[in-house]
């Protein structure tokens, strides 16, 4: 057991040393950092001055090694854009996305999970049957279409629901938040169920599935057997024993639902980071697209790592082979 | 003749018969292909020559004649007055070639890999599979914006709308790759096994010739499967990445650039130019698709 985590954990880092090796290459090579800084006019000697300050005459793998520690420390460079510290940018766009992927998240789950038990004990019914195809095409559906559509329905024919930003926001200091005003939760609601839709069905099919697995079960057969009332049979027993899969896929959406905001945030306009991210790619404004690029990576495999390892403590199974 | 009539006789061609879903999209992505290679002939006008062009006929709406010049356009017109139905054909070129080109990409570099991991093991196994295994860390759009945003830092300013096309497929084919080189190494540890690659061996033919003569072919129907859903995909995956603007750039418009400018009149009313080309996405993407579940089902019943 403590060998797989500590293989897993070495894995990891193995992982985020080669992202940062990419990141790293970007700011060495995409674009002389010189070029960058110093503009048309310069000298030889300038050049040269700027080179040793900056280190950049020193081995790469010294340069990396200094890379690295600077980032561990939250100093990604200077955007090249904006001429300021990439953190402090990074630092202030990350609550709209936080926020945003919380609520589609807490979107798909609800939704997600009690559509799937619906749809299992009614299988077969109308209404499930509706919902089973709709989820179809609501998976096929691009997500940007599907957030212009939510638009065009209740932004320009209906009127009720603002078409792009996040509204009035409240200042908290370090912390800026959508959530205390009527017209920053009115702005939450169109983004976060075109960011969470995909993750709904998802967990809604994979719910569906599990219960059906479960229902056919000996033990539901006792439960009914023993005159259990449906809702204690469903929720209480079978319910309860298709959380394992469920859980562990919600653990892993989460990280895509935080990089499918870059696709609803410049739908909707949502100013957080993955309208920073797009808006650096058009631009080609390195520090922020590396910055990103290690930020979204750390996120991804510490939530890898962690559903790995929580996998390990509930499956025995993965002690022994791994 | 003969060809035709095995064809006719086979079981997937049954199958095919036997299935609505797979008949109709196979007619509406025939149609769409079709209308895409014939786009000079079947389109009114040709919305790349500014000479076609008449700014009056601007914001003309679908099959109604335009206020100052009478004519009239299948479905509608754009603020420049360029016909909407043409630029959708001329856009679905983009967004096929993308999409054709990017998959073709992903699955020889895929084959390859796959067919060398697999054939091979050791340390060339672990290195493409580990580097296989981190890849699927990320989802494959980010990956795509990734590439794509390195590769316009790399090209220069003045090259980068011309070289978009083949940036947009380079980032969507490398980051799609993974899946064909998975099922190719799975398929190619159970064929390498069997005694028709020992005999291949003993008689002294070579590691390549093994590989690409007899493992490939036996390892192909999977593929097949594989590569038609990521047609879909690609298709999509390039839409969205045009639509966010970092892919086909409005000289070369694809259907998400148009969609991307058809949003901006979204609000004033002119949804046509949003509209068509929004359902031109959506047929392709999905008849592809639904081709290609069907497709799995018949090729290989185990995978349903």
């Amino acid at each position: 057991m403590l060998s797989y985590i500590i293989r897993r954990v070495a894995q990891s880092a193995l992982v985020l040393f080669v992202v940062g090796l990419v990141a790293f290459s970007m700011f060495r090579f995409v674009g002389d950092p010189i070029d960058n800084m110093l503009g048309q006019e310069r000298t030889m000697e300038d050049v040269e001055r700027l080179r040793g300050q900056l280190g950049l005459d020193q081995p790469f793998p010294v340069q990396y090694v200094k890379f690295l520690q600077e980032a561990v420390q939250g100093n990604f460079g200077v955007s090249f854009r904006q001429g300021r510290p990439v953190a402090e940018i990074l630092a202030e766009r990350a609550p709209a996305t936080l926020e945003l992927a919380m609520v589609s998240a807490v979107f798909a789950i609800v939704l997600g999970i009690a559509l799937g038990v619906f749809t299992a004990i009614r299988r077969g019914g109308f209404a499930a049957n509706f919902i089973m195809s709709a989820s179809l095409i609501g998976v096929s559906l691009p997500t940007f279409l599907i957030g212009i559509l939510l638009i065009y329905i209740f932004s320009v024919e209906l009127g009720w629901l603002p078409s792009f930003g996040r509204g009035e926001v409240v200042d908290l200091g370090w912390w800026n938040t959508g959530f205390l005003t009527a017209s920053g939760l009115k702005a939450l609601i169109l983004p976060s169920i075109t960011l969470g839709l995909y993750q709904m069905t998802l967990i809604m099919r994979l719910v569906r599935s599990e219960m059906l697995e479960v229902l056919r079960q000996d033990y539901i057969r006792f439960a009914r057997a023993r005159g259990l009332s449906d809702r204690t049979i469903n929720f209480r027993h079978a319910l309860k024993n298709t959380m394992v899969p469920v859980i562990t896929i919600i653990g892993l959406q989460l990280g895509a639902i935080i990089a499918f905001a870059i696709i609803t945030e410049t739908v909707f306009q949502w100013p957080g980071l993955g309208l920073l991210f797009i808006n650096a790619i058009q631009f080609v404004d390195i520090p922020v697209m590396a910055a990103y690029l290690m930020m979204i990576s750390v996120i991804f495999v510490t939530i890898n790592l962690a559903v790995d390892i929580l996998y390990a403590f509930i499956d025995p199974r993965l002690r022994v082979s791994a | 003749m003969n060809r035709v009539r095995r064809i006719l006789d086979s079981d997937q061609f049954y199958a095919f018969r036997r299935s609505p879903v797979a008949m109709v999209s196979a007619t509406v992505a025939l149609v769409l292909i079709l209308a895409t290679i014939l786009a000079p002939l079947i389109a009114p006008t040709n919305p790349f020559d500014p000479s076609s062009l008449n700014l009056m006929n601007g914001f003309t709406p679908p099959m109604a004649p335009n206020a100052f010049t009478g004519e009239s356009f299948l479905m509608g017109t754009d603020d420049q007055g360029r016909d909407v139905f043409s630029t959708i054909l001329y856009g679905m070129r983009i967004s096929l070639f993308v999409g054709v080109a990017a998959v073709l990409f992903a699955m020889v570099l895929g084959i390859t890999l796959g067919l060398l991991s697999g054939y091979f093991g050791g340390w060339t196994e672990t290195i493409i599979m580990r580097t296989a295994d981190v890849q699927l860390t990320f989802p494959s759009i980010l990956l795509a914006m990734l590439i794509f945003g390195i590769a316009k830092g790399i090209t220069p300013i003045e090259y980068r709308d011309q070289m978009a096309i083949w940036v947009l497929i380079l980032a969507i084919g490398l980051s799609d790759w993974v899946q064909f080189a998975r099922v190719v190494r799975g398929a190619t540890l159970v064929e390498k096994n069997k005694d028709y690659v020992a005999a291949a061996r003993i008689i002294g033919q070579s590691p390549l010739t093994i590989m690409l003569r007899h493992i490939l072919p036996n390892v192909l129907s999977p593929v097949l499967v594989i590569a038609t859903i990521s047609l879909a995909l690609a298709i999509i995956a390039e839409a969205t990445l045009s639509f966010l603007g970092v892919g086909a750039p409005p000289t070369q418009p694809s259907l998400g650039t148009l969609i991307r400018i058809g949003q901006g009149f979204l609000f004033s009313g002119e949804w046509w130019i949003l509209f068509f080309p929004a359902c031109t996405l959506l047929a392709l993407a999905l008849s592809v698709n639904l081709l290609g579940d069907w497709l799995r089902d018949v090729l290989n019943p185990r995978l349903k």
